[in-house]
């Protein structure tokens, strides 16, 4: 068998022989293995629930696949509460005619992920849909997590004065995933930062009474990010053009195509907001951790025009920054 | 150059501009890509109030005449037909759809980066018919050139290319001889520039006595452009300089000029806002028309009305700006525009809309 058939989603036979012969190998716990229709887990306390549905085209792009993203995404959503992330469902959509050799990559991928974040897949379905019905596979994942005791990390609670602290480089995810869907080759590639950031969080977690909002700037970018928390905050925020970090791969990348650094995704990277007392060992402990050692405050949170971005340029003038909208398309000359 | 020694050289600029300039003065940038940069980097609030930057119509989406979109809505209804097109142009709202909407019902339209990349799309479906939608500035006409001749030469039968290709002096010179806008200085494309060249401007100082100066899109490349332009009226000795010396040659380009030359001749052109404009288009020589959409699917130029209230056709005169539309932000966004300069990433409206000047 080298590809998924109709079949396979039957719920017969052959649908157990996907899962048992080369699925759940991946992925296996104790929990998942009991094959029950529902998992029995046992958790006390103030819970974080999230989900997620996955539609990356390509499936594959340097630095990660679907799959490593499936994971991360929802670990890093419910990382955006303080959480620790536990367990996960997963949910794969697969287009019929779907190589097994590549489902097969993308669980491991899975597998890779999860380990790294410590979290397990402990329910999981399997569709098959005709072809033509999907684009070759979608996956969606929820996730559960249990927030630590005074804890109140939420988009509203940005307070004038703050902090923004920003984990590191802008738009490598968006950057990488067009250049592999375009099949556009520059001199040094460029990878996505696609990866689990709990433990990063965790990192910051001893000074959590000063963590007011968390939140990984994906689809929309760092702009789209920032606008909602100062929508939801009623705050207004400024951050400093010359303090944004952003590869020199990616900032050229994105000078060709006509694009804006801090409008495009990332899904590696967090946004910190804090009281301005911890920032700066805030700062540090992020820049201790691997997937925050470019962190950098970037700006703060300010009583004036609430709502609104500003940003100051490196010329020193200032302009806003507004939600991303529509799609991000490159320009002509 | 580090952000520390960029932003010394811009203050020393900056001095220098208020230094000099004493007069009201109108400058035209005439790329949109100008306009973004002069916006996301907020370098009006930095200039002296007496020095006004109008954005000219160098968005080559935005000046693509609603008939010829709606020519590129029809043809991509055909059912053999693969549209294939620069990105922002999907966007555009012709007299009653879009590319964009052309395409959710069902047709195939495709974004590319190059004419090349539409070659190997006719490659790789002989069975179908693939139009490249030319449109853009001396920018974009020698790769659309390199890949007719390159279907020429391996024989491929099944690519076609509807240009819409527009030239730049004849615009400006259309703009100048109207009188509709009173300007003392003009910031020439940088992109435009590196194929053709400082020449081709040299009539504008000459006949108009009006200053030119071709810049990039750094900050410091646009300070030292507006400061060359200040210091050409002040002075009173108008010429054209290159303040974009690290790509810009008096000569131009002269593969890419060749090129153009070898498979387009020069036509009229509808404009959008603007009209018909003679020796400002470049259509297919006769010689490659086997290639020409407009000749394969009998397309005649044409223009049609523009929405109600919409002001792109006098945004893309420079005798308006944005902020003097009524639809500007209220019935026209990025997210519903009216007008082609709130769709293109390098229209007027866009810019100022996306980057907004604030008192921060």
């Amino acid at each position: 068998m080298d590809k998924i058939l109709l079949a396979h989603g039957s719920g017969g036979r052959l649908s157990h022989e996907l899962i048992k012969g080369y699925l759940l190998g991946y992925i296996s716990n104790e929990i998942l293995c009991k094959m029950d229709d529902s998992a029995v887990i046992s958790l006390a306390g103030r819970l974080a629930f999230t989900t997620d549905s996955f539609v990356v085209k390509p499936l594959f792009f340097p630095g990660g696949d679907i799959g490593r993203l499936a994971v991360c995404g929802t670990v890093n959503d419910l990382a955006t509460s303080g959480a620790r992330p536990l367990y996960l469902s997963l949910a794969l959509i697969i287009e019929e005619g779907f190589p097994l050799g590549d489902l097969q990559k993308i669980m491991e991928s899975m597998r890779n992920a999860a380990t790294e974040a410590g979290i397990k897949i402990v329910t999981g379905d399997t569709k098959v849909v005709n072809h033509g019905g999907a684009d070759g596979l979608f996956i969606n994942t929820s996730g559960i997590g249990v927030i630590p005791d005074n804890t109140n990390i939420s988009g509203a609670n940005a307070r004038p004065g703050d902090k923004i602290i920003l984990s590191g480089t802008l738009g490598d995810h968006g950057v990488a995933v067009m250049a592999a869907r375009e099949k556009l080759r520059f001199q040094i590639p460029v990878q996505s930062d696609c990866a689990p950031l709990n433990t990063l969080v965790e990192s910051i977690m001893e000074f959590r009474e000063y963590i007011h909002c968390l939140r990984d700037p994906t689809r929309g970018g760092l702009a789209t990010t920032l606008n909602e928390l100062a929508g939801q905050s009623e705050t207004g925020m400024i951050i400093y053009e010359d303090a944004l970090p952003v590869k020199n791969a990616v900032r050229s990348a994105c000078d060709m195509l006509g694009l804006d650094p801090v409008y495009v995704a990332n899904e590696g990277k967090m946004v910190v907001i804090a009281a301005p007392e911890k920032s700066e060992q805030i700062l540090e402990a992020m820049r201790s951790h691997k997937y925050g050692r470019e962190s950098a405050i970037i700006g703060e949170v300010t009583a004036k025009n609430p709502g609104r971005v500003i940003m100051k340029t490196i010329l020193g003038a200032s302009r806003i920054i507004d939600m991303l909208s529509g799609e991000l398309l490159p320009r002509i000359c | 150059m580090m952000i520390g020694e960029e932003r010394t050289l811009a203050k020393k600029l900056i001095q220098e501009i208020f230094r000099i300039s004493s007069k009201e003065i109108n400058l035209m940038e005439f790329c949109g890509g100008h306009t973004v940069a002069i916006l996301k980097q907020g370098i009006r609030q930095l200039l002296p109030g007496h020095v006004h930057l109008l954005s000219g119509p160098g968005c080559p989406v935005c000046v693509t005449a609603t008939g010829d979109i709606d020519s590129i809505i029809h043809l991509s209804g055909y059912r053999d037909v693969i549209t294939a097109t620069f990105g922002d142009l999907i966007r555009v709202p012709g007299s009653t759809s879009s590319l964009q909407k052309s395409r959710a019902e069902g047709n195939d339209i495709r974004v590319v980066y190059s004419a090349l990349e539409a070659l190997d799309i006719a490659r790789q479906n002989p069975g179908k018919r693939v139009v490249m939608v030319g449109i853009g500035f001396e920018t974009t006409a020698p790769t659309v050139a390199a890949s007719i001749l390159q279907a020429a030469r391996e024989g491929i039968k099944n690519y076609l290319v509807y240009s819409l290709h527009k030239l730049t002096p004849p615009v400006m010179k259309a703009l100048l001889d109207s009188g509709e806008v009173k300007l003392d200085g003009i910031i020439c494309p940088g992109h435009v520039s590196t194929v053709i060249g400082a020449r081709p401007y040299e009539f504008i100082p000459l006949n108009y006595r009006i200053a030119c100066a071709i810049t990039g899109f750094e900050p410091l490349d646009i300070l030292e452009g507006i400061n060359m332009l200040v210091r050409q009226i002040e002075s009173g000795t108008p010429c054209v300089e290159i303040a974009y010396r690290r790509a810009v040659k008096p000569e131009g380009n002269l593969k890419a000029l060749e090129l153009m030359e070898q498979v387009f001749r020069v036509g009229s052109a509808w404009w959008r806002g603007i009209g018909e404009i003679p020796g400002s288009g470049l259509q297919l020589k006769e010689e490659y028309r086997v290639f020409d959409a407009a000749t394969v699917f009998q397309l005649t130029p044409q223009d049609a009305t523009e929405p109600a209230g919409c002001l792109c056709g006098e945004i893309l005169r420079a005798a308006k700006t944005p902020l003097d539309c009524p639809l500007f932000g209220k019935k026209c966004t990025p997210e519903q525009p009216v007008g082609p300069c709130m769709v293109s990433a390098e229209g007027a409206c866009s810019a100022y809309y996306l980057y907004g000047e604030s008192d921060g």
